[in-house]
Formats: structure tokens, sequence, C-alpha cells
């Protein structure tokens, strides 16, 4: 009789692949809008036309410009002027330290984002100066020379400053991109910074108001209290996260995050900061399933074998 | 009182004491397989083995976790999946698992329904088999509640929602069930003791009744050729191993068991290790949230031909169409009219029947998941009443069938 098995081994595959196909790929498809990545080109931005000078950056910076008004450099030994809930009790959100934001934003960005922050982040929606809301990071009209000229110095005066971007870690790129807004309690984080160990409870409880403190502003200046991502990692997945910080507007329309301006290489260590907090044992899961799986093979062979001796006397 | 004598051995001792001779040869060397079957006969080995791997990798589960609202998620996903040694190993096979033994389970089935072995003596088998699906089908919406995610809460919401039968406006039965008016900590807490207790104990006791309903009639072979197993075990045990049509359970069919298990873990923890995602939906990672409904709520996958039953049509005549779609698998040995035990292709009209419901099921299966909007609905609603047609049909194409 002829043997019907590898017939009946590719219906059972084929029908299972169709169901497969449909319910995950195909059904996902729909559900969910495509977007494809940029890679970070930030296209809608213009290019930096000057090439900047750091020295002039620095005294524009701590100058004219006064950034040091609301940011601390602590790399430059500027230290912040209040703490991170009386920052967010004024702004909405702490402003952020400038010690290592040339190696984490964009150059395109930050140019922008000097010249025009609502148009940098995306966020004209939400703060129009027409309609008298004006963003709490105010604009740099120009210390009086070539403002082109102005924001190029400080960018370079900021990336000079800045580790070199293949020094950025995931913790350091996740803190200054997100971690004003975003909680990840799985890696203890908070929005007014890692919370410690403490010895008395008493400490720690004095620690867990402050952060309160700092939500209740922070809710009041983005509408909600931004979700905590520990479980993001599975339950939004790499492209999603990365095209929403690419470009949070082109997933959620009309949302108050701002775009964050984030190179690609800062994106991964992002990333990779999430991975760490919700897909932690994924090094192991790799070797252990590559062990495993040659286990069943060996398995496998092994009882393919078996049955061949056991079935030559039945034939 | 037995009379007992001075053991020789350590077996003697035994059998003198529980008969293991006797038990070895009637559960295993002298339980008498046909020969005639292909690998699909294996999926009960392999559904046994899954549900081995479910029990153990669930034991290990069960030690850390927290049937509490407030600690449910972070106990699985922050102390099974990070803290715990090897715990994310245990809920990915528990999770895979859970899955894949849906995926077998309809094979099986199927298998059943192309071979017709569910007739001339083995209706009990199919009885038990389906009542096995429903236990299941049980135990795994009530996992799936545990890790208290989105999906967890509006799926829970959604299916005790049924109870209120529609037109009934039964929404103190609802509630009942729930413990609550919303799923909350009382529906966590009898979800989780249905899970780990009263449901696996129903599992196994109709796992012991499946297989003693297979004793009698014995196993159907793939020509549904009627064999004489006294006649040709006789023959088996005087040495014609070749010659006869039948062979011993183990080490015979065991080994060909074992292949198919072989072959089939290569796969599972492929699954399991690389291509874990359509077993853990990405949307059960946010933790449930009764304010914020997601923007899709579908069941897993092998409930989504019977939600698509129930979906397309208005309430009361929905779930008119999903109490048929769940007591209907179970009458087919009565509705199939014709003494014919032989593979469908040797049916006629049932053999259409039997590729016409398949694809039907892939169909409402798909159409269950997508949104219900413009040709969907549509599809999903032809679909539904394919069914439905098919099924009434099936008395009057098996009534006429020719003897095969």
């Amino acid at each position: 009789m002829k043997n019907k098995e590898p017939l009946i081994l590719v219906v059972v595959v084929a029908f299972t692949l169709l169901t497969y196909w449909l319910v995950e790929p195909y059904a996902h498809s729909v559900m969910h809008k495509h977007v494809e990545s940029q890679n970070f080109a930030y296209a809608d931005l213009a290019p930096l036309t000057k090439t900047g000078d750091a020295a002039n950056g620095k005294a524009l910076v701590a100058g004219a410009a006064a950034c040091t008004g609301c940011h601390s450099i602590e790399k430059a030994g500027i230290p912040a002027a209040v703490d991170a809930v009386a920052a967010a009790q004024t702004y909405g959100v702490n402003p952020p330290d400038l010690s290592n934001a040339g190696a984490i934003y964009d150059a395109k960005f930050l140019a922008d984002l000097i010249k025009n922050p609502a148009h940098a982040l995306k966020v004209e929606h939400k703060f129009d100066a027409a309609k008298g809301k004006m963003h709490p990071m105010v604009a740099f009209y120009g210390a009086g020379g070539d403002l082109d000229q102005e924001v190029a110095d400080m960018v370079v005066y900021l990336q000079s400053i800045a580790v070199k971007p293949s020094e950025v870690t995931p913790k350091m790129a996740y803190e200054n991109a997100c971690g004003r807004c975003h909680t990840v309690s799985y890696e203890k984080w908070t929005q007014i910074g890692e919370k410690p160990a403490f010895k008395f409870e008493k400490d720690s409880l004095a620690f867990d108001i402050k952060v309160l403190e700092y939500q209740d502003a922070l809710t009041k200046y983005m509408g909600k209290l931004p979700p905590d991502l520990s479980m993001y990692i599975r339950s939004r997945g790499e492209h999603f996260i990365s095209t929403f910080i690419e470009n949070p507007q082109v997933h959620l329309e009309g949302t108050a995050m701002p775009r964050v301006g984030v190179t690609a290489d800062a994106a991964h260590k992002v990333i990779e900061y999430l991975e760490d907090a919700g897909d932690t044992k994924r090094h192991e899961r790799d070797s252990v399933g590559q062990m495993v799986l040659i286990f069943s093979i060996v398995f496998a062979i092994f009882a393919l074998l078996w049955k061949k001796q056991v079935w030559r006397d039945l034939h | 009182m037995a009379h007992f004598t001075k053991a020789t051995s350590v077996k003697d001792w035994l059998n003198q004491r529980l008969a293991v001779e006797k038990v070895e040869k009637v559960m295993a060397s002298e339980y008498w397989i046909p020969k005639n079957i292909n690998f699909l006969w294996a999926m009960g080995m392999v559904l046994a083995i899954t549900f081995a791997l479910l029990l153990v990798s669930g034991i290990f589960l069960l030690m850390y976790y927290q049937p509490d609202v407030k600690d449910a998620f972070y106990s699985v996903n922050y102390t099974i999946m990070r803290d715990v040694d090897y715990g994310w190993l245990w809920r990915h096979i528990h999770g895979v698992a859970a899955s894949v033994v849906f995926l077998v389970i309809y094979i099986h089935m199927f298998t059943g329904i192309y071979y017709g072995s569910y007739k001339k003596g083995r209706e009990m088998i199919w009885i038990s088999g389906m009542l096995l699906f429903v236990t299941f089908s049980a135990e795994a919406f009530s996992g799936y509640m545990l890790p208290w995610g989105q999906m967890s809460y509006w799926a829970g919401m959604v299916i005790t929602n049924i109870f209120s039968l529609g037109g009934l406006h039964l929404d103190g039965l609802v509630e009942w069930i729930r413990g609550d008016y919303v799923p909350a900590q009382a529906f966590l807490a009898r979800f989780f003791m249905l899970h780990v207790l009263l449901l696996p104990l129903a599992i196994m006791g109709l796992i012991g009744l499946h297989f003693a309903t297979l004793r009698i009639p014995h196993v159907n072979n793939q020509d549904g050729e009627e064999i004489d197993f006294d006649a040709e075990s006789k023959k088996y045990l005087a040495g014609d191993k070749a010659g006869s049509k039948v062979m011993r359970f183990a080490n015979d069919f065991m080994s060909k068991d074992m292949m198919v298990v072989g072959i089939y873990l290569v796969f599972f923890f492929y699954l399991v290790f690389f291509q874990y995602g359509f077993a853990l939906d990405p949307v059960n990672f946010d933790p449930a949230d009764g304010l914020k409904t997601p923007a899709h709520i579908y069941p897993e996958w092998y409930f989504l031909w019977s939600y698509e039953i129930l979906r397309p049509f208005s309430v009361n005549i929905g779930l008119i169409a999903f109490g048929f779609a769940q007591v209907i698998f179970m009458l087919l040995p009565f509705l199939d009219r014709s003494p014919n035990a032989v593979p469908a292709s040797r049916r006629g009209a049932f053999s259409i029947w039997f590729w016409a419901l398949l694809i039907d099921m892939i169909v409402l299966t798909a159409m269950g998941k997508l949104p219900p909007e413009g040709i969907f609905s549509t599809i999903g609603l032809v679909a539904a009443l394919a069914f439905i047609v098919l099924w009434i049909a099936l008395p009057f194409i098996t009534m006429n069938e020719k003897k095969a």
C-alpha cells in the first residue's frame, strides 16, 4: 500500500500555517497601522549650515541664551537651581541636565529646539503662541549676531562637553530622553531618579511622597500621568517603541508626548534599557534555547532509530 | 483472604499484591493496536506529553504566582520572569503549550472526523474527547485570567457577560459568577481555584475515561478495516509478527509515538524559545485597567471560530448560534446517519462536508480576530451561517450514503 504520510503531513502543515498567517501576521497588519522607520533622519528639520565654535557656545549657554537659568550642566559645574519636584511644579516637567545632551540628541533637533521648542518637539497643537499658550521652554531669538551661527555654536558646545556617543549607556539615554516623565518600576526608576535602598521606612516614604508630588505636577502638565514602561518591550515591541520615539504623532495624533529627538544610537540604547527591564532574560533564553533544540533533535534522531529497530520485525 | 506465599523476588512480591505483570500486559504489551495507521494516530501521545508539560510547568509557576489583583501582574512579570531562576522558561513553556495543545486537539478531532472514528461502538471515545475539549477550554480561559493583564480583564468581562443571556438580562447571574459587579478580587481568586484545582482534576479524570473508552472498541485504522483483534493478536503472539494486522502498544506502537513526539518537541521548543508571541499576546503585558478598554478585544486563536459564530448576529440570535456551536460537535456520532466507518475520501458527499467544515472553521477563526468591519463582517456572517447549515445538513447528507 502506498505511504500516505508525506501527503498527510503536507496537508496538516499547510492548514496550520494558513491559520497562523491569518490570525497573526495578517490580522495584526489590519489592526495596527504600519509605520515605517525613518532611521531618525529628522528630514523635516533643516540641516546645520554653520560650523559652530564651542567657546562662543559656552558663553552663550551661560550668558545671553540663558539656558542655565533653568537647566543644570553638572559637567560644567553648574548645578540645578531647585530640586526636581520644585522644577516640575514650576515648568510641568523637570528641565533636563544638559551634560550629555550633545551625545544623546540629534544636532539638527537641538538647533531647532533652541530656536522653536514647540516645533522641534512636535507639540504645536498644545503650545500655540498665537493663543497665548507658550511652551515652558523659551525660544532663543538670537544674541545680536547671526542666529544660525549662535545656535550652531551652542550645539557644538553641548557636543564638546558630552561623553562620546559610543559611551552613552542605556540608562543614561533613558534617563535623559524618557526618565523625567516615565517610571520603570521594575528597574526602580522614578521621575526623580532611581529609588535608593533606604534603611528607615520613613525615608523611603519621604522619597515616595516626593515622587507623588512630582507626578501631580507632571499629570497637570501632560493631561495624564505618562505610563510606567517596565513591560513595554513585551506589550508594544521594539518596532513600535522605536517609531513612537521617533515621532509620537504618527502613532497617536494629538498626544501630549513630545518628539524627544534622540539619535538612532541613543534610541537603540533606550530600547536596550527597556529590554533589560521587561525582557531581562533574553540572552539566557537564546542560549538555553539553542541547547534545548540540539537536545530535542538528538532525542528525535534516537526515537527515529528506535522506531526503525522495533518495526523491522513488524513488516 | 487471598493466599500469599513467601516472595521469591521483588517482582513476585509485587505480583502477589498488585498483579503488576497482568497490569503491564493489559496496559501495554497486550494492548493491541492496528498496524495500519499513520502519524495522526500519535496525536494522543503528543497531547499526553503536552499535558505533562503543562502540569509540570504549572506546578513551578504555582509556587510563585500570587492570586491577588494587586500582586498578580507583578508576580508573573517581575517575580517569575525576572527574579526566579528559569521562571521565564516555565512561563513560556506553559503559555506556548496552552496554545499548541489546542492545535493538536484540533488535529486530533479532525482526524477522528475524517476517519469516522466516532462510529460503531466508538461513540464514547468521541463524547469523552469532546468533554475533554470543553474542560480544556475552561482551563485555558481560567488560566488566561491569572496574569491579570488588560486582555485577562477584558476577556473576563466579555465572556462572563455572556451569562446574562442577552434578552433574558440575567445580570444577577453574571454578578454571582464574578462575585462582584466587575472582574475583581473574588473573580480572580475563584478562577485561580478553577485553574489550579477543580479543572485539572476534571481533566485528569476525563483523560482516564477517554483511555477507558478506547479499550473495548479499540483504536480505528486508516482504512476503516474491521479487525478481529483476538485472532490477530494470537497470530502475533504465536510469532507471526509480520503477518499479524495488530501490534503491541508497547514497545511497537510506543516507538512510533515517541518518534512523532521527538519531531513534535523540536517544533514545540522552537516556539517556546524563538516564536512565542502568538501564544503570549502583547496586550496582556499591560496591567489590567478597568478604565481603559483595549482597541481590539479578541480571545486566543483557538476560541476565535466560536467567537465569530457569536459576533455577527444580534445579541439573542448570536447567543443561540453560539450555544449551538458549543454542543453540536458532541452530537456528531448521532448526526452522522451513515453506517460507513471509513475515511471521508470514500464517503462521497461527506468528503465535501468534511473539507467544507474545516475551511469554514479556518475562515471563522480568521474573521474572529479581524475587526468586524466592512467585508470582514460580511465574510464572518456568511461563514457563521455556513457552519450552522453544514451541521443541519449533515444527517441528510449521510442518510443516503452508499455502502462503502
